[in-house]
């Protein structure tokens, strides 16, 4: 690796210079074979094929022609592993540590390995670079798209791209309160899940009486189904820590805080990485560039709780104590952290910051909508063809992001709702897909924009299933403290779960609405006010499902293995024993050659196996 | 594994120096024992409150509150099913199932020969390849019922 | 001073204490089960609900834990209140249906029967007992563990306690009387929801009576710098 001295900088001109000197040292012209390194790719085996790319550069000594960079998550993980060939930005999917030699040779030659491009399925054409393939087009990258420029574990790389010069701006060239006044011009909302306007927050933090004030990166990334502050903090971690560097500037803050969750390890790494790293270049520590300002940041990880994610649980554990929310009567800007002025963002929100203080706030304003600003990035997961992260817009319309950047539902199935906002969000039909992507505007169907996870679900989803799914995650996750989120979200789970099994009765959706009245009215926090929406937006879109599990004992998706059941078709069944294989239990028989096979209901754990691997559809579902 | 008979004590203390003895700092501390002792065994519970100089109900409290805590000895392999809405969407509770009837435990519990342990997640971040199961850190993807067998197989 | 309307009754309040504060010393009933004025509050309980309008704005806050402003207005009860507050005893009814103090309260409020599975507790999880342990006596020997619905009151381990002094100040405290305690001969028994422990009671020299546990005696004896003998009597036959 490019190993530049290590030498704290101490003025504006030290860094330029460093720059410079790394920019310098580094051909743009020379091909770099860029690898996602990402949690995502690494489950798909990217770990095998960054080690094949080392011994093929190493074997062919080709250290000189080609570089090697394993980044963060460029965001398409459905297609991983991803390999990307710099300068040119040739996209090759889905690559194995077989294919590597032929890469290799084929970059040195300056041609293309054909049969690793990514095919549209639309036209059934070849793809060759990144930018021209659907998923990215009508993306808006301003925050992701520098991971696959940057090694995260390599400062370099982050100043190459002009990283921590927008601190060294803040620093010699503004005042605390211009800072506030541009990220407020900028129009810049929470990426949190709430939305709150992030200048507002600082400059309250600012304006509080205290003798210390904190900041705090919130990467704890509770939502269960989204990762865009993983990748964020796996993939570029200075810019984060230049947005807290920047904010705690503004605030007047010496004292940072990451909190990030336990199960993220590459996370936790990288930044641990990135503050070690900036630490020796004098970007964090005392005297920062020979300005005065002081900052340091220190990691914590969580212990696996959701509602830590909190602000108020969330500092309460940083004190080393449970991980209790409590009333906010006192804002945590007032008294947060050890009772004093603390401010709390998202690891997203950091991330917008250099870019706001960069470019103007004018130029950021441009994007998004009247109340909505910028970017979001979504992790789309589910029923969806091009699972991932996207960045996009605000503004876009959700069927935008489902049709044009997700490529639609897998399998020809029907579109049925896409879920946002996490625990906290709900589920929005059909007919709103034409909405667009915006804090209000989705707060107005039922549902919040969130974090940012969205899920999309089809035909073959059950919304009771999914309206349990949560409330039980919920119960799980409720800290205990107040009676209406703990007792409550027991009792909804039971009802839900007494629906979804077939024992559901009249007046159970009802229950379910009271319920749900008093747990937004009364409960302490927001994990326990917000969380029937799942279940409200669900019973208000879908009533017919809830009504038809507790009327008919049916499942209409064919989900709540209670209301199923599994027969053979026996016209459709040749036999082939597929399915008799796949069948955990042995129920089912193999009669012979062209013979249906025999399922026997007794030993049937309606598990959906064999459902699962007929493509004869001899198997239906009842 | 806590091996040999060696006193918990001068583990416990290089970690809690490692901290300076910050009380604060109590999550990480029993983060680094268990990955020390792979669960947290009652002496070190009530060293970290001598030491720290706070209410062992505190260090109670916060290893019980905390889901990554465990206070009971957990097997060689933990198996970690993740439930996350995406995997969920996708097939995930049947995966959980079947791991439940192989092995006969539920999520929390280490077979008897403390071989494995099965665990829950919400989200590990690779949701494109749900349903996800991860077996120490290894991570399978597209998991499928009829999957789950060979899979364990592959442990001793 | 700051000046409040409660029920449309204009009151005079110190700074800095609690709607209900203010509330309980003008004699203005609102129903709570986690409050009580010698420990910091807690918020948990929720029935201390009120509706505030301050700003032009109206909203729902507890009442344990909201301070008084100048201009503030009360309502302590409206028909949203009373739907939270009966939700919320349905949930404990469910929860505790055997305990009496609950069934009391619930009818009290308007609760008779609860759309609920029964669950068989009588520990409500307030948390009384553990601030007044850990605030008052200053031993901290029980706590909340587990999280969620598996929460319960315990001490560590569910153990006997090292520092527990028996002094069944828990007990004295709790709303629901889910904590009992009883003396019989030299022994007193304490029964939590979830262990039990037993103490030794000191013997009076004069009369021969037990009467507090040798444990506790030897804590304050000790936290107050007392000589040695100073609890060889009881009360009664010391001068
Ligand atoms: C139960 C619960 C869980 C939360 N989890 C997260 C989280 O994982 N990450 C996050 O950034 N904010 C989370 N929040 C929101 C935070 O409380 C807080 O509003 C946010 O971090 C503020 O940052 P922002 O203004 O930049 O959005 C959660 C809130 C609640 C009520
Ligand atoms: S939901 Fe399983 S990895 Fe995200
Ligand atoms: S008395 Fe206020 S919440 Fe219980």
């Amino acid at each position: 690796m490019a190993k530049t001295k290590t030498k704290r900088l101490s003025s504006p001109q030290e860094l330029e210079a460093l720059r410079e000197l790394i920019v310098k040292g580094r051909d743009p012209n020379q091909s770099c074979i860029v690898i996602c390194g990402g949690t995502g790719c690494l489950a798909l085996g990217a770990q095998e094929v960054i080690n094949a790319f080392k011994q093929e550069i190493e074997k062919g000594s080709l250290k000189n022609k080609l570089a090697l960079r394993v980044t963060g998550c460029p965001g398409f993980c459905e297609r991983g592993p991803l390999v990307v060939i710099k300068p040119k930005n040739i996209l090759y999917q889905q690559v194995k540590s077989e294919d590597i030699s032929e890469i290799v040779s084929a970059t040195v030659k300056g041609n293309i390995v054909d049969r690793l491009l990514y095919t549209d399925p639309d036209t059934g054409q070849k793809i060759t670079y990144e930018h021209e393939v659907p998923f990215y087009k009508k993306q808006k990258r301003l925050l992701l798209g520098d991971n696959s420029n940057i090694d995260p574990t390599i400062i370099e790389d982050y100043l190459a791209l002009g990283g921590y010069a927008t601190l060294s701006k803040v620093l010699f060239k503004m005042s605390p309160d211009k800072v506030i006044d541009e990220v407020k011009k900028a129009g810049l909302r929470g990426r949190g899940g709430g939305g709150f306007p992030t200048g507002v927050k600082w400059e309250s933090c600012r304006q509080a009486q205290g003798d210390t004030r904190y900041v705090i990166c919130n990467c704890d990334e509770g939502d269960p189904g989204a990762f865009m502050d993983r990748s964020l903090m796996e993939g570029n971690p200075h810019s984060v820590l230049e947005g807290m560097l920047i904010g705690a500037y503004a605030i007047g803050s010496h004292q940072g805080y990451i909190y990030v969750r336990n199960e993220y390890p590459l996370a936790v790494r990288n930044a641990g990485i990135a503050i070690k790293q900036a630490g020796e270049l004098g970007l964090l520590g005392k005297n920062i560039l020979g300005s005065g300002f002081d900052f340091s940041v220190k990691i914590s990880r969580g212990g696996g709780a959701f509602v830590c994610g909190e602000s108020t649980a969330l500092m309460a554990s940083l004190e080393g104590k449970v991980g209790e929310p409590r009333a906010k009567y006192v804002h945590t800007v007032e008294k947060g952290l050890w009772e004093q002025p603390t401010n709390l963002n998202n690891v997203e929100t950091w991330a917008n910051v250099p870019l706001i203080i960069k470019n103007g706030a004018d130029w950021y304003a441009k994007v998004g909508t009247e109340g909505s600003k910028g970017t979001k990035i979504f992790s789309l997961v589910g029923k969806i063809n091009n699972t991932g992260l996207v960045e996009v817009p605000m503004g876009i319309t959700l069927r935008e992001i489902i049709y044009d950047v997700g490529g639609g539902i897998p399998d020809n199935k029907k579109f049925k709702a896409v879920q946002t906002g996490g625990p906290s969000g709900g589920c929005i039909p059909e007919s709103s897909l034409d909405l667009p992507v915006d804090f209000d505007q989705l707060t107005d169907v039922g549902s919040m924009m969130g974090s940012g996870g969205m899920i999309v679900m089809d035909e073959n989803s059950c919304m009771v299933d999914i309206a349990k799914y949560f409330i039980n995650f919920l119960e799980g996750e409720s800290c205990g403290k107040c009676v209406p989120c703990r007792e409550g979200l027991k009792r909804m789970s039971q009802i839900l779960t007494d629906i979804t099994e077939g024992r559901g009765k009249e007046g159970d959706i009802e229950l379910l609405e009271r319920l749900s009245a008093t747990l937004a009215d009364s409960s302490l926090c927001a994990l326990g006010s917000t969380a029937p929406n799942p279940v409200l937006t669900t019973i208000r879109y879908f009533r017919d499902e809830y009504e038809a599990h507790i009327k008919d004992k049916r499942c209409p998706a064919g989900v709540c293995r209670e209301l199923v059941t599994y027969l053979i078709d026996e016209e459709n069944c040749p036999g082939c024993g597929l399915c008799v294989k796949a069948c955990p239990v042995e129920a089912i028989t193999d009669m012979g050659k062209k013979k249906p096979v025999v399922l026997d209901q007794e030993k049937c754990i309606k598990c959906g196996a064999c459902y699962d691997v007929c493509k004869l559809g001899a198997i239906i579902r009842k | 594994m806590p091996t040999k008979s060696k006193p918990a004590k001068p583990k416990v203390k290089a970690i809690l120096d490692s901290y300076q003895g910050d009380p604060s700092m109590l999550v990480s501390i029993l983060q680094d024992v268990q990955a020390e002792y792979n669960y947290l065994p009652k002496e070190t519970l009530t060293q970290v409150s001598q030491d720290l100089d706070i209410p062992l109900t505190r260090v109670y409290s916060v290893a019980t509150f905390f889901k990554a805590f465990s206070l009971k000895p957990r097997g060689r392999h933990i198996i970690n099913v993740c439930l996350g809405t995406a995997c969920h969407v996708r097939g995930a509770v049947r995966i959980r199932d079947e791991i439940e009837r192989e092995l006969d435990i539920k999520p929390g519990e280490t077979t008897e020969d403390f071989k494995f342990t099965l665990e829950t997640v919400n989200c590990v971040g690779a949701c494109a390849l749900g349903p996800i199961v991860i077996i120490d850190s290894k991570y399978s993807g597209q998991m499928k019922p009829d999957k789950v067998k060979t899979l364990l197989e592959s442990y001793d | 001073m700051v000046t409040l309307k409660i029920d449309g009754r204009e009151v005079q309040a110190e700074e800095g204490k609690t709607i209900l504060e203010v509330a309980r010393e003008n004699n203005i009933y609102i129903p709570s089960l986690c409050y009580h004025e010698e420990v910091t509050p807690y918020g948990a309980c929720r029935l201390c609900l009120v509706e505030v309008t301050g700003n032009g704005r109206e909203r729902l806050v507890v009442s344990c834990l909201y301070e008084v402003a100048d201009g503030l207005k009360v309502k302590t009860n409206s028909e949203r209140i009373a739907a939270n507050r009966q939700m919320i005893m349905e949930l404990l009814l469910a929860r505790c249906p055997n305990n009496q103090a609950i069934q009391e309260l619930a009818r009290q409020l308007g609760v008779e029967k609860t759309s609920f599975k029964l669950d068989d507790n009588q520990c409500m999880l307030c948390a009384l007992c553990v601030r007044v342990c850990q605030e008052v006596v200053g031993v901290s020997a029980i706590s909340l563990v587990n999280r969620g619905v598996d929460r319960a009151l315990a001490t560590p381990f569910y153990e006997p306690s090292d520092v527990c002094i028996g002094c069944g100040s828990c007990a004295y405290v709790c709303p629901v009387d889910a904590i009992r305690f009883e003396d019989i001969g030299d022994t007193r028994y304490i029964y939590w929801p979830n262990n039990k422990m037993e103490f030794k009671l000191k013997k009076c020299k004069t009369c021969g009576n037990y009467w507090a546990p040798e444990k506790e005696l030897e804590y304050i004896r000790k936290q107050a710098n007392l000589p040695a003998d100073a609890f060889d009597n009881c009360p009664d036959c010391r001068e």
